[in-house]
């Protein structure tokens, strides 16, 4: 989903103020105004970032902090509230896909971190994303130890279960819809990594397991619940559509019901 | 320095199997007892570190970035590949290893490379049990597509995102690992030394680059899978924090340094278009299946728009130049081929520097074929990457691209076992030198990588750990630990303390422009010695004249840069003396003083060797040694496409 301008055949430059958000650990942050000139607009956001960097060296004073690394939009790592925005106002991409040519000459720019309970702001610009690593950990797997696969063309996976799965496995773990939530809600996250593994035939086997364990983790992290605003949506840079929670839902009310037709009385091991 | 390759007897197909039967083995109560550390958690380091943990040692595993999803091997778009021969179109191990080793213009390992095609069905499997969703027919069988360098089609591929799907594979497992306690994971932690004691490696020293603590960690085995150095040239498709200092600071402690000058030019990137620039983007080679190169064939046509530029003014010129490979001509070639068309003054695009860098990537005759709906089917994700950053709609125009710096096949040396020359040191994935000589060939760095993870370290390792006693780990209070990380600690503040004038970017991007002009797409003795001498200038300003903002107890990127580029100042010099020194042209080190018409002019009887890099001491040049290539089944012949 692609909203770019027309090319600018000719380089032009823009003249920005930008408000970025300071704070040092253990500190209450704070906006800082700066103004940048002659900034192409065939850069991307981060370049803009890298050229507001330089001018502070220049100055003798300590640069934003903020995360990137790929700088193509696939390893999640960049983030950055842009006028309100999780990854700015172009649909499905990341901040550093997000190119000047999207601003306009003279426009003011405010650029936050990510804002959420479960992501504490490190310094300045960049959040620590953990937790969604925990979540991962908790049951984002399927379970196969190197040296007892089989052959691989033994598991049929029709096209249009494999593109689907394919769909949720795009998520990039960046934490755009957490950031976008106004409850912090984690459910687009974990929805789309439970969609690509529990509808998978290789997923069959833990799919239960998964979804509690994964949905538990979530909760404890501090993520809140989803009530349907679909800003997790609007501001997903893998255009992740919002059915994925829907199916977490259902496969967690099935793994729900299947655990306690199955009790035995005994405290369940995958589960609360 | 001893160079053994350890390469074992027999048979080329058996000597894999025979070795792994030779292999000595930790017993499964003991296996807890060894701590193994992994640094990198890219492909070669998260299969590493996960098969580690299943088979019960205890694991630490480091990476700079906050979490180990987001390793660079996630960038790879095209494929892997795998002698699966599911379409049956005649491919084999054998014609994977023969595809691989003269696409290394057989300046690789020739044992590896045969254990590399061996693995790679097992490669396949492995990754389909846990999950990765390649790409299947209506039927539900996995689908292939064809790549450069081969005749048939065996890379199996997951949209254009393929490395991110085998990353997040080897990371779900990873995280299953961590999640059960057998990994313990530091994210947001360089390495930035190797400890070694009696002359074998016991651990390593990190930054934490969150609270800036120095620390140390002993272990009985340490494995490297820290990827390439692509960064020394400043722009490159590497991700911003690829670095070269792990593996160099593991240099400067007596790793031998293979090949820096094997450096990989991808032909299929989106051109340079300005000053301010941080990176280049790959479009993946992928595109050449259905995209066909070409520039105008006069001079004058260059400054229009391509529809004006009729179809017999068009030259495709990889087509013309070698017809039975055509756009799929491998990377070294078709990079090389898109230069001289530029130098010859008939590229397209923007002018920048008096020149137009780059040449046209067409879909039309695709379309036409094809149906738009089908080609957005195949590189939807790429037309729209492409769309991002051109602002430009590859549907209805050409693409533009341009060669950049990709991957590097150099790195540290290693014998068979992937063990360099440090007892102990262990090197994985794009890290270490041997299985792609002088040129990868498309979809293979995926192959190696996890090739490497899952099915070669795990043995290898075993075998190592068998003769290392129970009792012989040694603790952080060693004198050796202590030393090292008042070395770390020493050079940081030193880092802090030059209060110069000019950023640790402005060092970087002057590196870039060096490298790129004197050791790039082609090279010769006039302009390495040059930069050579260029670098150790540029080395000494930095360190005079260096200003790293920020303190060292919090998060601080430009310390962190500073860092990375004065270790890739050195390294440039020895990649530009490596360089220098080989008085050939192969794959992709191409020196113009050695070529037949354009085509790289290998000098076998002189440089069939692995150069081998010997550190000699602070501001010395390092040393040059040799590790002969012995074909014992293969028959080196010149390269050709035509």
């Amino acid at each position: 989903m692609v909203h770019g301008k027309p090319a600018h055949t000719g380089e032009t430059t823009l003249a920005l103020k930008l408000r970025v958000w300071r704070q040092s650990r253990g500190v209450p942050g704070h906006f800082e105004e700066h103004a940048l000139a002659a900034v192409p607009t065939s850069a991307s956001f981060l370049e803009m970032m890298d050229m507001l960097n330089e001018q502070l060296i220049r100055a003798g004073k300590d640069t934003f902090a903020f995360d990137h690394d790929c700088r193509e939009g696939i390893c999640g790592m960049c983030s950055m509230t842009i006028n309100g925005m999780p990854h700015g106002p172009l649909p499905g991409v990341t901040t550093c896909q997000l190119h000047m040519r999207n601003f306009r000459d003279g426009e003011t720019i405010t650029v936050e971190p990510w804002r959420a309970r479960a992501f504490p702001v490190i310094k300045d610009l960049a959040v620590n994303r953990s937790a969604f690593d925990k979540v991962i950990q908790a049951g984002g797997f399927i379970t196969a130890r190197v040296g007892s696969a089989p052959e691989a063309n033994n598991t049929l996976i029709g096209k249009v279960v494999a593109d689907e799965a394919m769909d949720a496995a795009e998520c990039i773990g960046c934490g755009a819809c957490v950031a976008s939530c106004k409850n912090g809600s984690a459910m687009l996250f974990v929805g789309a990594k439970i969609n690509h593994l529990n509808i998978l035939p290789q997923g069959q086997p833990e799919r239960e397991r998964r979804t509690l364990a994964m949905v538990k983790t979530m909760d404890e992290a501090g993520f809140g619940n989803c009530t349907n605003y679909g800003e997790c949506q609007a501001h997903c840079p893998k255009s992740i559509t919002l059915d994925v929670i829907a199916k977490l839902n259902r496969d967690y009310l099935r793994a729900r019901v299947k655990e306690f037709f199955s009790s035995t009385g005994k405290p369940s091991k995958g589960g609360d | 320095m001893k160079l053994e390759s350890k390469i074992p007897a027999g048979p080329l197909a058996d000597k894999w199997n025979n070795h792994k039967a030779k292999l000595r083995l930790v017993s499964p109560a003991n296996r807890r007892k060894y701590h193994v550390i992994v640094v990198g958690s890219g492909l070669a380091g998260s299969a590493a570190a996960a098969s580690f943990a299943e088979m019960g040692y205890e694991v630490s595993c480091f990476c700079y970035q906050d979490s180990p999803r987001r390793a660079h091997s996630i960038a790879a778009q095209g494929g892997i590949n795998a002698a699966k021969n599911y379409q049956n179109d005649g491919d084999s191990v054998r014609r994977l290893f023969q595809d691989t080793i003269k696409g290394g213009d057989y300046r690789a390992r020739e044992a590896n490379v045969y254990r590399l095609a061996q693995v790679s069905t097992n490669i396949i499997d492995q990754c389909v049990a846990q999950g990765v969703p390649f790409a299947r027919e209506y039927g539900g069988l996995l689908a292939n597509r064809s790549f450069g360098g081969a005749q048939v089609s065996r890379t199996f591929y997951a949209r254009g995102q393929t490395g991110q799907q085998l990353l997040l594979g080897a990371y779900s497992a990873l995280s299953r690992q961590i999640g059960l306690g057998a990994v313990k994971m530091y994210t947001r932690h360089e390495m930035l030394d190797l400890v070694l004691i009696d002359g074998k490696a016991k651990g390593i020293v990190t930054r934490d680059l969150v609270t800036g603590a120095v620390e140390s960690w002993a272990s009985d085995v340490v494995v490297v899978c820290t990827g390439g150095y692509g960064n020394v040239f400043y722009l490159s498709t590497n991700a911003q924090g690829c670095n070269v200092t792990a593996t160099f600071r593991a240099h400067r402690r007596g790793a031998g340094f293979a090949n820096p000058c094997y450096t990989q030019i991808h032909p299929t990137c989106i051109p340079v278009h300005g000053e301010d620039q941080s990176k280049l983007t790959l479009m993946s080679e992928s595109l050449r299946n259905d995209g066909r190169v070409w520039v105008p064939k006069n001079k004058a046509d260059t400054a229009k728009p391509a529809a004006e530029i009729p179809e017999e003014a068009r030259d495709y010129f990889l087509e013309r130049k070698y017809p039975s490979y055509g756009n799929l001509a491998p990377r070294d070639i078709a990079s090389r081929a898109a230069k001289e068309v530029c130098d010859e003054g008939r590229g397209v695009g923007q002018v920048i520097d008096g020149q137009r860098l780059g040449v046209y990537l067409d879909f039309s005759a695709a379309i036409k074929r094809l149906g738009e709906s089908e080609v957005r089917a195949r590189y939807g994700n790429l037309f729209d990457m492409y769309e991002n950053i051109t602002g430009e709609n590859a549907y209805k125009q050409p693409m533009r691209i341009f060669p950049a710096v990709h991957y590097t096949m150099g790195g540290l040396w290693v014998d068979y076992n992937l063990q360099s020359n440090i007892p102990g040191l262990f090197v994985g994935g794009e890290a270490n030198f041997s299985d792609h000589g002088a040129n990868r060939l498309g979809a293979s760095a995926l192959m190696q990588g996890l090739a490497d993870g899952y099915f070669v370290l795990p043995y290898t390792v075993t075998d190592y750990l068998a003769g290392v006693g129970l009792s012989d780990r040694p603790t952080t209070e060693a004198p050796e630990f202590q030393a090292a990380v008042k070395e770390v600690n020493e050079r940081v503040a030193k880092l802090l303390a030059v209060n110069g004038t000019k950023s640790p970017r402005y060092y970087h991007k002057a590196l870039g422009k060096i490298t790129w002009e004197k050791c790039g797409m082609a090279r010769d003795k006039a302009g390495l010695e040059g930069a050579i001498r260029d670098l150790q200038a540029l080395r000494k300003d930095f360190w005079e004249n260096v200003k790293v903002v920020g303190t060292g107890d919090q998060l601080a990127p430009e310390l962190e840069r500073a860092g990375r580029v004065a270790d890739f100042l050195d390294f440039g010099i020895m990649m530009c003396l490596d360089a220098l020194t080989r008085e050939e042209s192969c794959g992709g080190h191409f020196r113009t003083e050695f070529q037949d018409a354009g085509e790289a002019k290998r000098d076998d009887a002189q440089y069939a060797h692995a150069a081998v890099w010997e550190w000699q001491g602070e501001g010395q040049l390092p040393a040059r040694h040799v590790e002969p290539l012995v074909y014992e089944e293969t028959q080196l012949s010149t390269r050709s496409y035509k």
